[in-house]
This record gives C-alpha cells, structure tokens and sequence, in this order.
C-alpha cells in the first residue's frame, strides 16, 4: 500500500505530525511502537498549555484519540526495517506488514539508556526498574539504590525514600548534575546516602531477586552494596537504528540532523521530536509537539513539489 | 474484560480452560494506565478464546507476591494455570499478541 506520507512514532512529535497532515489531506500512518512515547512516563505535566496539571497517559490518550477522530489508524508495532527504492520508501514492520510511502517523518524519540551490564536483563522486575513511580511501592521498608545524577535521577531518589528504609543514589561524577534545588533535598534527606564517582559494574542475586551490587570501588570496606533493588535512570538514547542504513546524518551525541525546516540530508525524509536535534538539549514535550506541525508542514510542501 | 483479584484469582485464572492474559497494574503507575485500552482491544478480538482482564497489584497483594511481581507494568500469560509468557514493562499491541500466541 502507497501512502504519501509514512510517520514513525507515536509521541508527541508523531501524534502532532499526524494532527497537521490530516488537515493538510495528506494520505498517511501512522505506526508506533510505544504509543505516547516519552511522556507516558511522566507522572505530572504541569508546563503543557492549556493542562495546569495532567498526567503523560492522559495527554497522550488526549492527542491519539484527536489522531483517530481525523481519520487515522495507529498501528501501534515497530517497524524493522526500511529501504529506499527511487523515490519510494518501504518499511517492513514487526507483523510481517509492509508499506510504501512518499514521505516519511521520523519522530521515533529516545529510549531509556541501559546500564548493559550483567545481571541487568535477568533481574528486570526481579529488582531491576527504569519506573521510580511506578515500583517504589513493591520496595516498602527496603534497600534500594538509584544510578544516576539527573534530575530524573534524583526526584526518583526522593520518591523511592517515602518508603524504602534505605535509598543510595549512586552517580558516576561530583557532583550530581541535577538542578541544586533537588540536589540540597536528596543532601538534607536523611534516608537518602550519596555515593559519588562510584561505577556498578554487576547486579547480583539469589534468581529470584536482587540482592547487592558490584561497585568498581570498595565503598565503607565492602566491594558489593546490599541492597533489594536498583533504579537505572541515566538518561536516553535516540532511537536511530533505522536511520544508519538510509544515510541520514547524525549529530555526534547521534541524534538525527535535521535543517529549520525539519528536514534531513536525506530527501523525503523529515524528523521531529526529541530524536532530533532542532533545539539542542531543550526537549520537551511543546517542542517536539511544534516541530510535529512543522514536519507535516514541510512534507506539505514537499509533496506538492513533487506533484508539479 | 474480566478484574482478577486475590479472590477470584484460583476459579478465574488457575481452574481456566481457556488461556488467560493478566494485565498487573496500579492506579499511581502511569505507563499503566497506556496498557489498559490495549488490552481492551486485545479482550474484544479473543473473546470466547482467551480470558483477559485486569489485576490491581495495590488490592490485590497476593497474587502480585506469588508471581513475584516487582515492577509494572507486568502482563502476564496463563496456560492451563500455569505462567507460559511474561512481558515486562510498556510494550506495543504487537509484543503482546506474541505473548498470547507463545
């Protein structure tokens, strides 16, 4: 099936992109793998105008269901693989389906980065969490341990500490990168031990659970930290892979470049949201929702360029 | 869509004769709340072939404690009563109907 417009992701940037190119009449899919995309992680979004205070799973159901009162399906798997044939993308998804499309917009966001160390993988949900809200409450009264020095890392910390007995915020530098004002509330916490230029090298357990954690250096006479669970929370990586074979250039932090107009060197190929680079490091949900319209907005006018 | 609880969890899930697709959730988990509607769907299209529904882990402490459940979003698949499938975390439409069809 040809569309003129293919959009990967169903974040912010996508579900925008896919707002403007209904209106713009532009026949188009949309297909995610992670409906909502980042912000369905966020418990409070109180800087989205025109929402003083809503959570990202509201949000987002609140921008698919304006996607699919346009008319538009969401398909809502990963896409594996695209190739390139003239002026005709093909994308293959994880259901064996495929589809052609003039235009693509890619908004496929960033993934939460791993530690990728042994014992990561096993232990998911044994221990290991990338979700501080979503789990702190299985850790009542139990040791835990954050990774990380970002804001992310640190309101994790603090949220873990209302309950757990004991919340170690490990970080690999000195100081915690976090704002300072979370940074004086995890110091002040009487629950919450910093421990600084400290690496995890593995997460043990008995199988059925987390039980400590190997340190690159011995911290109070002990190489391993007893604890019942770990919170990773370094940050995100783009979600580029699919990208590299098509030649569309990164940025060396390797998000994807892309011009004022939301296109990349690639022709027919756009991007939006937080995989690009549009505006730095400021990522947020307003962004990636205004540089969804801009997309649509140039894939537009692309389309009627390729029309004449 | 069916609500498993401690109490109905043995009639419900483990005496089944048809497969059972258990979504653990709580109310303050927000990725959570993006699994619901996905599940729905999934209920209406295996209607009368697997039971699904929802378990609230908060209510429910048991059952999350027997299957060890530690982290949610969890889905998990019951065959003739027993765990075959469990995906853990966020994950598309797609990711679970592979759950279902393992």
């Amino acid at each position: 099936m040809l569309y003129d417009l293919i959009i990967i992701g169903a974040g912010p940037a996508g579900l925008t992109a896919s707002i403007y190119a209904s209106r713009y009449q532009i026949k188009h899919l949309l297909i995610g793998s992670r409906l909502g995309g980042t912000m369905v992680w966020a418990s409070m979004i109180e800087n989205y105008p025109g929402f003083e205070l809503i959570t990202g799973a509201d949000l987002a159901q609140k921008m698919m269901a304006q996607v699919k009162k346009l008319g538009v399906e969401i398909k809502n798997t990963g896409v594996l693989e695209i190739k390139q044939k003239e002026n005709i993308f093909e994308l293959k998804t994880e259901n064996d389906e495929v589809y052609e499309a003039k235009a693509l917009i890619i908004a496929t966001g960033t993934q939460r980065q791993k530690l990728n160390i042994p014992g990561e993988a096993d232990y998911l949900g044994k221990g290991v969490s990338y979700c501080a809200t979503c789990d702190a409450a299985f850790f009542k009264e139990k040791t835990v341990a954050v990774v990380g020095g970002s804001n992310a890392a640190v309101t994790s910390a603090l949220h873990l500490a209302d309950l757990a007995q004991k919340v170690y915020l490990i970080y690999r530098k000195r100081p915690l990168r976090a704002d300072p004002i979370w940074q004086e509330r995890a110091q002040k916490n009487a629950k919450v031990e910093i421990i600084y230029e400290t690496n995890i090298m593995g997460i043990l357990g008995d199988e059925q659970k987390v039980t400590a954690l190997k340190l690159d250096k011995t911290y109070q006479q002990n190489e391993q930290l007893k604890v019942d669970g770990l919170f990773i929370e370094i940050g995100g990586q783009p979600g580029t892979e699919l990208m590299k074979p098509l030649g569309v250039e990164l940025n060396k932090e390797g998000y994807l470049k892309v011009k004022p107009d939301m296109s990349t060197n690639v022709v027919g190929i756009f991007a939006a949201g937080d995989v690009a680079n549009a505006f730095g490091e400021f990522r947020q949900i307003v962004t990636a929702t205004s540089e969804g319209a801009l997309a649509a907005n140039s894939v537009y006018r692309f389309l009627m360029g390729t029309k004449k | 869509m069916i609500t498993f609880t401690d109490q109905n969890f043995g009639k419900e899930v483990l005496e089944s004769k048809t497969p059972v697709l258990v979504d653990f959730w709580a109310p303050w988990c927000v990725p959570c709340q993006m699994v619901g509607p996905t599940v729905e769907e999934l209920a209406k299209e295996f209607e009368g072939k697997v039971k699904i529904g929802k378990l609230n882990v908060d209510e429910n402490p048991q059952v999350a404690v027997k299957y060890n459940v530690m982290s949610i979003p969890t889905v998990i698949f019951f065959k003739e009563g027993k765990e075959a499938a469990r995906q853990i975390g966020l994950e598309s439409k797609e990711t679970y109907l592979k759950l279902i069809s393992s």
